[in-house]
């Protein structure tokens, strides 16, 4: 793997986004928006389908982010730009795809940041336990906190990100290994609790349902791309924090459903909007509830932070290269931010956090993930057709190409046919609403839109054109 | 190819493009829950018995409910509420052919688009 740092895509003389994060920003970035996962989100894949096909689906669903991030891992490294796979999009298959993948990044996140608002603040009502007190307030003050701490700068943005997801997975290493893992029936009474009379409630159709929220173990770890523009070497930084990133939850995710599975009845598991704080409470121990209480806080804000960060940049690439208005495109002259980006999603996140529960918003951002998904198995296959091996630098090559395409698409099709199963409808629904947004864009918006500019990588002609 | 100029687009279309985009963001995420197609599909198989051996939880399981501050009453809704995975071919089918037909249409489309963007950054040299 070569080392080399890339130039900065070139959009005229205008103000820059900064380049100063690293590995560990990159790293903050990805696990900060993915391990609220383990604290709530994963574990309604025990509803849809028990306790075991939970943990099936959390090696499969791990299987196909595996090939994800070693996808996005080199098309990052070689399309280093805001945007991440919406630029990588607009060079590979074509604008109106890429103004889809901004779509789908940008549903993808503010839904889940909206979901993370929506845990703190239920996580913090519940252990207040005042009756009359709501969430709003704290939903509210969250994300406006985080998008004025956005608006300020990435580089502490990332920091705080990574100090509080430090703190929050190590939180799970703790409670690992304070209920005795290599015992079972003193804290952990696994084999009373996953019996072979109910470790699969619903049969192998249940595995199947179950994929829709195995997504939420790692849903947004693909974001790492999306500081392609603002890492000093996106070559270097992105594939080492992204696979680092992996392997990280790859060890949560296996450690979550060991403690939770061994310590709740799959149906409890499979509601509760706090499983790690419940498990904390079953051992009893009240230093362990507390700490779980507060990681499940610190995950939430990491998660959310991060999600402020990716879907500004993804649609401050729709301004940028005039996909939406150029307003959008405005860098802060002091912060060097997309603050007018931040700014325009704040409101958004807010009525959205205030008329959908975190089940439903949880299911919106599944769905423009897995759509996503389904762009990057293909991408890749587009990638190396249009610009073999060879034909241009690449910070960063995966290996068994195309084998992680073919899984990756084929767990997708598995994923969609999962969310059919209790959640047709809004799969319908959402992808109606991409197709009538692409014929706007295609037949009317598109117009305004420079055609050569918006290749902006130093990349010969592509094979076949 | 000759070099495309795109229009100049006034202020108030820019405020209308973007108006426009937010309305069709909060359509497609609200509807859904205005019009009640979002969530899960689940309904509730009652018992006539409720006790924690009709409910299927063992002493174990039976204890940590307890814990969890329920009773066989009020642990009921949440046990016995259950998805049923009937296949519906035709919501299936018509699920399938939107998808298909969505990501066609986008690649075709993008194609399209992208012939431009190729030609006229390479072709003008």
């Amino acid at each position: 793997m070569t080392t080399t740092v890339l130039e900065p895509a070139i959009h005229g003389d205008r103000v820059s986004l900064l380049r100063v994060l690293g590995p560990a920003h990159v790293w903050a970035l990805g696990v900060g928006i993915v391990l609220v996962g383990e604290f709530t989100g994963w574990n309604f894949s025990a509803d849809k389908g028990g306790a075991l096909a939970a943990l099936i689906v959390c090696w499969i669903v791990g299987l196909l982010y595996t090939s994800v991030a070693m996808i996005d891992s080199e098309v990052t490294s070689t399309v280093a730009a805001a945007g991440g796979q919406y630029a990588q999009a607009k060079h590979i298959v074509g604008p109106l795809m890429a103004f889809n993948v901004a779509l789908f990044l940008v549903f993808a996140y503010t839904m889940l940041e909206v979901s993370d608002a929506i845990l703190l603040g239920d996580t913090i009502v519940a252990k207040a336990g005042v009756e009359g007190l709501t969430h709003n307030s704290f939903i509210a003050a969250t994300i406006v906190v985080l998008a004025w701490l956005n608006y300020r700068g990435v580089l502490m943005t990332l920091n705080v990100n990574f100090v509080i997801t430090a703190i929050a997975y190590i939180s799970i290493v703790i409670l690992f290994f304070s209920v005795s893992p290599w015992t079972q029936g003193a804290v952990l009474k696994l084999n009373e609790l996953v019996t072979p009379g109910n470790a699969l409630p619903y049969g192998w159709i249940g595995v199947i349902a179950a994929f829709q929220f195995g997504i939420w173990y790692y849903l947004g770890i693909e974001g790492t791309t999306q500081a392609a523009e603002e890492v000093r070497s996106p070559a270097r930084s992105l594939p080492y924090g992204t696979m680092a990133g992996m392997i990280t939850l790859l060890i949560a995710a296996a450690m979550t459903w060991y403690v939770c599975a061994s310590l709740m009845p799959w149906e409890y598991l499979g509601i509760t909007y706090y499983p790690l704080w419940d498990a904390g409470k079953l051992t009893g121990s009240p230093l362990l509830e507390n700490l779980l209480f507060i990681a499940t806080l610190l995950a939430a804000l990491a998660s959310a932070n991060g999600c402020i960060n990716d879907a500004a940049r993804a649609w401050f690439s729709l301004g940028r290269d005039r996909y939406l208005p150029s307003w959008f495109s405005a860098v802060h002259p002091k912060y060097r931010t997309p603050y007018r980006s931040i700014l325009f999603l704040l409101p958004i996140a807010l009525a959205f956090a205030f008329i959908a529960d975190l089940n439903q918003a949880i299911t919106f951002s599944i769905l423009s993930g897995v759509l996503q998904y389904t762009f990057m198995s293909i991408n890749i296959m587009m990638f190396r057709k249009k610009w073999p091996l060879g034909t241009i630098r690449r910070g960063y090559t995966h290996p068994f190409h195309p084998l992680p395409a073919i899984v990756l698409f084929c767990l997708c099709v598995v994923t969609f046919f999962a969310i059919f199963l209790g959640f047709g409808s809004q799969l319908i629904a959402m992808t109606i609403f991409y197709f009538l947004i692409s014929l706007w864009f295609h037949f009317y918006r598109y117009k305004f839109v420079r055609r050569g500019d918006q290749f902006t990588m130093p990349w010969p002609k592509p094979q076949g054109y | 190819m000759s070099r495309y100029t795109p229009p100049e687009q006034s202020k108030a279309g820019q405020v209308f493009d973007i108006v426009v985009v937010v309305v069709a963001i909060f359509v497609a995420l609200w509807l859904p829950l205005k019009l009640g197609l979002a969530g899960a599909a689940k309904s509730i198989d009652a018992l006539d018995a409720k006790t924690w051996e009709a409910l299927g939880q063992n002493p174990t399981m039976a204890a940590i409910w307890e814990k969890l501050g329920y009773t066989p009453e009020t642990a009921h809704d949440v046990i016995q509420n259950r998805f049923h995975y009937v296949i519906d071919w035709p919501t299936l089918i018509i699920m399938a052919a939107v998808l298909i037909g969505y990501f066609v249409f986008l690649f075709r489309a993008s194609d399209r688009e992208y012939r431009d963007v190729i030609s006229e950054k390479f072709d003008d040299k």
